[in-house]
């Protein structure tokens, strides 16, 4: 099973940050400008020149970036449970950084994401493909993979 | 009849969202490991190779797709019911579609982790 190397843990803590980042700015943004009608399309075309709006969305593109990596060396099955983790992080910035409450549900539902999270990253990263099609390009990567473990 | 468009809503959401992660997922195993890739042949080689893995503009449309549906399930139900319900429904979806289409090998380890994750999300937004 090929390791994970510290640089790609980064790329996984980049999804969740930047995907968490992004949303809060990108909303704190879209408070400020207040309800945007469909009717008036030109204020979303305006949102973009919001600075929060901006910074949102440029979080949110590193967020892709970071995502689209990870999917080219892990399966999505492994990926994908990494993205929950920032509903745990804003609740507990919210909590640590802002003294707000949390509710015990919550606390639970912190708990069963963290346990889903650590379930799968106990697990290997990529499976094997079961009909094993290999794709020509991907080869030299799967061999530099398996003479490095 | 609300309800009706709000579960219609969030059956759209998950739909779109599982093909746009199965898509983009897809297109990332065929141009393999970034990493190795922007090490022997620089960053403008993989977003040149991204760009015309044909599977990803697809894949972004799906995801347009779904975030349209969630201002549309927005606008019919309340943000407590379309937001949970759809983002842990899809984590069931992606296991699934996964499996099938992906050929991934979801382990009972896996599927218990989506079950985890997707109650999580509803609990935390309760």
């Amino acid at each position: 099973m090929p390791q994970l190397t510290f640089r790609k843990y980064l790329v996984l803590a980049g999804i969740t940050v930047f995907s968490t980042a992004g949303d809060s700015l990108l909303a704190r943004g879209m408070k400020e400008l207040g309800n945007v009608s469909l009717h008036h399309f030109s204020g979303l075309l305006l949102a973009v020149l919001n600075p929060w709006v901006t910074a949102g969305i440029l979080l949110l593109l590193t967020f892709f970036a970071c995502y689209m990596s990870a999917l080219s060396w892990a399966d999505l099955t492994y990926v994908l449970p990494a993205t929950s983790l920032g509903y745990v992080l804003v609740a507990l910035v919210g909590h640590f950084g802002f003294h707000e409450v949390i509710s015990p549900m919550r606390w639970l539902g912190i708990a069963l994401i963290a346990a889903g999270v650590g379930s799968v990253a106990a697990g290997p990263s990529v499976t094997p493909d079961r009909q094993s099609q290999k794709s020509p390009d991907a080869s030299p990567d799967a061999v530099s993979q398996e003479v490095k473990s | 009849m609300k309800d009706i468009y709000a579960w219609a809503a969030i059956a759209l959401i998950i739909l779109a969202s599982t093909t746009g992660d199965v898509l983009l997922s897809y297109s990332m195993k065929r141009v393999g490991d970034v990493e190795e890739l922007w090490k022997r042949r620089g960053l403008l080689a993989v977003v040149g190779r991204v760009l015309r893995t044909p599977t990803f503009p697809l894949g972004l449309m799906a995801m347009g797709v779904a975030f349209y549906s969630l201002l549309f399930g927005l606008s019919w139900g309340n943000l407590s019911l379309v937001v949970p319900a759809s983002a842990s429904l899809t984590f069931v979806a992606n296991a699934v579609a996964a499996r099938i289409f992906l050929h991934e090998r979801v382990g009972r380890r896996r599927w218990i982790a989506a079950l985890l994750v997707a109650g999580g999300v509803v609990l935390m937004a309760l």
